[in-house]
């Protein structure tokens, strides 16, 4: 082919194009038609989107979901701040066995994750045989389907997608600052909030942000500990499509859900920087 | 120098309890794995072995396995040929609208599991692909798609930009110099990326509860099952077999890094 018919950019293009088309055919287009759906049935119009404004078992989940979502957030924040300091600011006895310990859940299912939480909190599980066994209580607790059982179970699948961006930023963190506070007296507690804590600020922002987003949108771990109760907008929609064929209500809280999702994100750009927490890393 | 001492033994030792909650739920399956019982329970009367032999004996686990290592290796293979030759790509051009296509591209990652099943769902239908491994194997590619893009990419960062100019001024077409250029410097990427996507596919649960009905039948799918209509030890025996399997592989990794 001569130059002139197929530019060099063109051919970057080809490259680009089969992976690109793909994606826009069977995955944008199929999400483009879940907002149609959600417009157009069981009838033409506004409708469905009513039911946000009048359905209290709807508000109540989008309250749970966001509850959740926050409080997983903040637990994973705190946890994953703490593992990720001790990595790289003590001394270096077991950093490579700690690294592994926060990637080893990463590798491991949500699914199995999952029903590992369930031996544990189950009415007949470990920890209530355990106690009870023991003698301190005489009847199993309720550990499970309930928001303590999703909680633990989420902020356990959750951890590492919050230790890994803060890992990432302090290990660009240069020590020499704390070490002149340090040196101009300030005590351990000064050094570490006002000279060390400020600069790892982006780190934690992109771990809150992909942890509250994925929080969000998590269907496995709240279905299977929640057992119903805990009642969280993915389940929800589920609910309405498996259980009553409601495609309409099912697609206008897929929407909703989406563009809450995209909001906060969008609010985010202001004091993270999307392209680093997510095209970078993911 | 004491109050220097205590804030540094406080956030080492809770860094230890932490590892330890990420840890020690997932260990559990181990021992219950043992039990002689046939529900969920420590062994009690003394081990046994028999949930790993109702795996490894079992026609429909052993099946559901065999299945999802098949669209694991399936998308693995697809979704590395397509991510790399878009992220090669997006790195040549490297302007505002190879950016947005890599924006694009990610989103999977963004969008909530339900929200995108309930999509692939009513496309899918259209196209007559509900319960087929072609259906299956699309939806987990275009999942696993944003990983090996994004490994990638990460590769390429390492790529000094004038090597390609240089191979081009040299004569050599684009399509040389990225066959025999880019691609070698994009290998550790492809790797990493092939692997997540397998992760990726291996591990998939909703898109398949959506996409797949009796003929389909995932290892994660079996495992669902399992656990809503009877808390089965098998569960624990393949959560175990998948642990150690996992573990065996990050110690051959770390060993060989060393």
């Amino acid at each position: 082919m001569t130059p002139g018919l197929l530019t060099d950019r063109h051919r970057y293009w080809l490259l680009i194009l089969p992976a690109l088309l793909v994606m826009i055919v069977f995955y944008i287009w199929p999400l483009v038609n879940i907002l149609g759906i959600s417009v157009t049935e069981p009838e033409p119009g506004l409708g469905n989107y009513t039911l946000l404004a009048t359905s209290h078992p709807i508000q109540t989940s989008f309250i749970i979901t966001f509850r959740v979502a926050a409080i997983t957030t903040a637990f994973c924040l705190v946890l994953g701040y703490i593992v990720s300091y001790a990595i790289y600011n003590a001394s270096q006895r077991g950093v490579g066995l700690m690294v592994a310990l926060v990637l080893l859940p990463f590798w491991i299912s949500v699914l199995i994750r999952s029903f590992s939480w369930i031996v544990l909190l189950g009415r007949s599980g470990l920890v209530n045989d355990a106690l009870m066994g023991m003698g301190l209580i005489d009847r199993p607790l309720r550990l499970m389907h309930n928001e303590f059982g999703v909680l633990i179970a989420m902020v356990h699948v959750m951890l590492p997608f919050a230790v890994l961006p803060i890992m990432a930023n302090m290990k660009g963190i240069d020590r020499s600052f704390v070490n002149a506070a340090r040196g101009l007296g300030a005590s351990e507690w000064t050094a570490f909030w006002q000279v060390y804590f400020p600069q790892t600020k982006p780190g934690v922002l992109s771990a809150a942000l992909l942890v509250f987003v994925l929080s969000l949108g998590f269907y496995i771990t709240p279905a299977l500990l929640g057992g119903g109760r805990v009642l969280m907008i993915s389940e929800y929609i589920t609910y309405q499509i498996q259980e009553f064929l409601k495609w309409g209500t099912g697609t206008m809280l897929s929407v909703t859900l989406l563009v809450a999702t995209g909001v906060v994100i969008l609010a985010a750009a202001r004091f993270v920087n999307l392209r680093r927490a997510f095209l970078e890393r993911g | 120098m004491h109050n220097r001492s205590f804030f540094r033994i406080s956030m080492q030792t809770g860094a230890w309890l932490i590892l330890a909650f990420l840890l020690l739920p997932m260990l559990v399956v181990i021992p219950v794995s043992l039990t002689d019982k046939s529900y969920i329970s420590l062994p009690q009367d003394g081990l046994s072995l028999q949930h790993y032999q109702n795996y490894f004996t079992s026609a429909k686990w052993l099946w559901a396995t065999g299945t999802s290592l098949f669209i694991g290796l399936a998308v693995a293979l697809l979704a590395t040929v397509l991510g790399t030759a878009f992220a090669i790509g997006c790195w040549f051009l490297s302007d505002r609208m190879s950016t947005i296509a890599r924006w694009v591209l990610i989103t999977p990652i963004l969008v909530p599991p339900v929200v995108q099943s309930l999509g692939f769902y009513r496309f899918w239908v259209q196209l007559g692909l509900i319960d087929t491994y072609t259906g299956v194997i699309l939806a987990h590619t275009l999942l696993a798609l944003p990983y090996v893009s994004i490994s990638v990419f990460a590769a390429l960062a390492n790529l000094d930009r004038r090597i390609p100019q240089a191979a081009r001024s040299l004569g050599a077409s684009v399509w040389t110099t990225v066959i025999s250029v880019v691609v070698p410097a994009a290998k550790p990427g492809m790797a990493a990326g092939a692997v997540f996507a397998f992760i990726v596919s291996f591990d998939e649960i909703v898109g398949v509860l959506f996409l797949t009905v009796r003929n389909v039948q995932t290892l994660p799918k079996m495992i669902w099952q399992g656990i809503q209509d009877n808390i089965d030890p098998t569960i624990a025996a393949v959560a175990t077999v998948l642990t150690v399997i996992t573990l065996a592989i990050m110690v051959i990794g770390a060993l060989r890094k060393s």
